[in-house]
């Protein structure tokens, strides 16, 4: 049975605690910028926590929204890319293949969620981060475009053991770094092709929304809507 | 124009063998720019793009600017000097040479900027469609791909139609020189003697040239706007941005145009060919695509503006009165409201009131690519994505190269070959229009014409092989 790879994101769970952002710096070798580069918006955060304040103080209210690649079906980055850097997978992944980019940001400035991030220079890490690089992600070295893969590595070696084994794989066998991490739970990672997980049942509730849906481009994540604080909001 | 044959060859081609200090001078500028654009460029392969000022989210901004602004800019020479050959206007003999010299130009400058703008400029070839050990074509729904079709095509296709006319011209001044430039002028001149069948050959390619290149400029912008227009981006994704591309392209090309007959005129006292005569006409057509443009920006904006879709409404307003409004007024001052009435008044359309014109429509449409750019990256959709741009020396220093380069090839090619192709005046002196075939009948008196040239050797007489 082909894969297809999904997300639900908890609106309702997300607390902003930013523990997805460090975990995932630590499972795909993303390197630190450093405060000046930083400050630039040389930044590299595959995946971030957005923070929007809704109301005026004293009433304000403080809202989450953990954002990544969409990993869409109809990906605005995929087409414009000339070398085919940029490309679907079989299993509804967009794949980013380093070795075939050649930096022409087209990718970066047609994604409307901007989740592509360029090297600017070849990676650096703060020590003693410099000594936990991950074996099983290789690391980019500049002038190419990066982002999130929903941790590709983590996916295809759990196929293989699974296969090696003889057998399908089980819902929430794997996941992610980032949902791995998520202390609340907010976020969930699971095979939309198989109607008995728990990714396809909570994409299919009613608090079930996409980012951006109305353009069109038909993404792997789901957002559930915040409903705690409406009414004092 | 009074001119005889003779007078006109002494004319044109007294720059080719005369070389003033104010030519070297101004060769040591402009290559100096142009080595301090190598230096800038080494310093980014070097180090990486992040000595630029991109930053996320804004991933384009100085570099495509640039581009889009010289493809642009050649979108003048090429296409004006088709039309007026095909409508057989008679005043364009003066203008073609050095209208075709800036397509070639500028367009081979516009073919670089985006090679040093990758984040991996060695890499460039990977567009090409090669078979290779990748086992891989490149991506032919990219719209960078198309661009780069289209704009080596356009570059073959107005290099070709600026070498063709200069067969019979390069043919005399072979007759005229010696040394290593009598080598260059034979191979330029491909045989040429000047037969009646290499003129009907002549005049047919020219036709079909003619005819061939309109297309294909019309097509080189349509698709650098599709660049923008092929995303789903607030600000970028409209259906006008083709012929709002095409007009711009050519408005700034009639500019650049202008600029360029006004500075040889001077330099090379080219006062009897270059004439008031010209200015006016170009200075006419000038102030038809200046309210061309003006109607396309109004119609790109208000449809915006009464569609109020959140993002495009943001774009908006970031362009025409949030941190971009300064530009933005200063593009429509450039672009409008300081030449429409330089232009439209006809006492004030001369030598002087275009070039004025022209000066502040080439800074205007500078203006205009990069407010078509760098607002729609720094306000996309999520507003925690937005960003801010401000460039570098290195992008600044590449900028002022791209001028500098121009400059230099201009000079270098004023150098080589006349800058009025002299068979045409003569054919206007005969009032034997070229796509007639009375035309071949000039030719031997032509090519046997002597020049008073003081200092350098008569044409050669032997011409009749």
């Amino acid at each position: 049975m082909t894969h297809k790879w999904a997300m639900v994101i908890d609106l309702d769970r997300c607390t902003g605690c930013e523990a997805c952002v460090v975990a995932c710096h630590a499972e795909n070798n993303i390197g630190t910028a450093g405060a000046d580069q930083a400050a630039r918006g040389r930044a590299k955060h595959w995946i971030r926590v957005e923070r929007y304040w809704e109301g005026e103080y004293p009433n304000a209210k403080l809202r989450f929204q953990p954002v990544l690649c969409q990993q869409c079906d109809d990906a605005p980055c995929e087409p414009v890319c000339p070398t085919y850097a940029s490309y679907h997978t079989p299993e509804g992944l967009n794949a980013q293949v380093y070795n075939r980019c050649i930096g022409t940001r087209f990718c970066a400035n047609a994604c409307p969620y901007t989740v592509r991030f360029l090297n600017f220079y070849n990676p650096e890490w703060d020590k003693p981060l410099n000594l936990q690089l991950n074996p099983d992600v290789s690391v980019r070295s500049v002038g190419i475009m990066e982002k999130c893969t929903f941790c590709v590595q983590r996916i295809r070696s759990a196929e293989i053991q699974a296969e090696s084994e003889k057998r399908e794989l089980k819902d929430g066998e794997f996941n992610p770094a980032c949902v791995q991490t998520c202390p609340p739970k907010a976020m969930v990672f699971g095979d939309l092709n198989d109607p008995n997980s728990e990714v396809s049942r909570l994409a299919r509730s009613g608090r079930s929304t996409k980012l951006l849906g109305e353009l069109g481009t038909r993404p792997n994540v789901n957002y559930l809507q915040q409903e705690s604080g409406k009414n004092n909001g | 124009m009074a001119k005889t044959a003779e007078q006109i060859r002494a004319d044109l081609l007294r720059p080719l063998v005369r070389t003033s200090p104010a030519y070297w001078f101004a060769v040591a500028v402009a290559g100096s720019m142009v080595l301090a654009g190598v230096f800038a460029f080494s310093y980014q392969v070097y180090h990486g793009l992040g000595v630029w000022g991109l930053n996320w989210p804004v991933f384009w901004a100085f570099d495509i600017t640039n581009f889009v602004f010289w493809i642009g800019i050649s979108h003048a020479g090429t296409l004006i000097s088709a039309i007026l050959r095909l409508a057989n206007a008679s005043w364009r003999r003066p203008v073609t040479r050095c209208a075709e010299a800036i397509t070639v130009f500028a367009l081979s400058i516009g073919a670089i900027i985006p090679i040093c703008h990758l984040g991996r400029p060695w890499l460039f070839f990977w567009l090409v469609p090669y078979p290779s050990e990748r086992h891989i074509w490149p991506n032919f729904r990219s719209p960078l791909l198309w661009d780069f079709v289209a704009i080596l095509t356009y570059l073959s296709g107005s290099s070709l139609f600026l070498l063709l006319p200069m067969i019979p011209d390069a043919g005399a001044a072979r007759d005229l020189v010696k040394g290593w430039r009598k080598h260059l002028y034979s191979l330029m001149s491909l045989g040429w003697e000047g037969t009646p069948k290499q003129w009907h050959r002549l005049e047919s390619a020219m036709h079909i040239m003619a005819i061939a290149i309109i297309p294909v400029a019309v097509s080189v912008h349509t698709i650098v706007s599709w660049d923008f227009a092929m995303t789903p981006v607030p600000g970028w994704h409209s259906t006008i941005f083709g012929p709002y591309f095409v007009v711009g392209a050519i408005f700034s090309g009639v500019a650049g145009l202008i600029l360029a007959m006004a500075l040889l005129r001077k330099f090379l006292h080219l006062e009897d060919y270059l004439e008031p005569i010209h200015f006016d006409h170009l200075g006419k057509l000038l102030l038809t695509f200046s309210l061309l443009w003006v109607y396309f920006t109004f119609a790109e904006h208000i449809t915006a503006w009464y569609g109020n879709d959140v993002a495009e409404m943001n774009v908006l307003w970031a362009t025409i009165r949030g941190p971009f409004a300064p530009l933005f007024w200063a593009m429509v001052f450039c672009n409008f409201i300081i030449p429409f009435p330089l232009l439209a008044i006809k006492r004030l359309r001369t030598i002087t009131g275009t070039c004025i014109a022209s000066c502040t429509i080439v800074i205007g449409m500078w203006l205009e690519r990069f407010l078509i750019i760098v607002p729609t990256l720094e306000t996309k959709f999520l507003p925690y994505s937005w960003g801010s741009y401000s460039p570098t020396w290195v992008e600044i220093t590449l900028t002022v190269a791209g001028f500098g380069m121009m400059a230099l090839l201009y000079l270098v090619f004023s150098k080589l070959v006349p800058m009025i192709s002299m068979w045409e005046l003569e054919a206007g002196v005969r009032k034997a229009p070229i796509y007639r075939r009375q035309a071949v009948h000039f030719e031997p008196q032509a090519a046997t014409a002597k020049a008073g040239l003081a200092g350098a050797e008569p044409f050669a007489t032997d011409v009749s092989r």
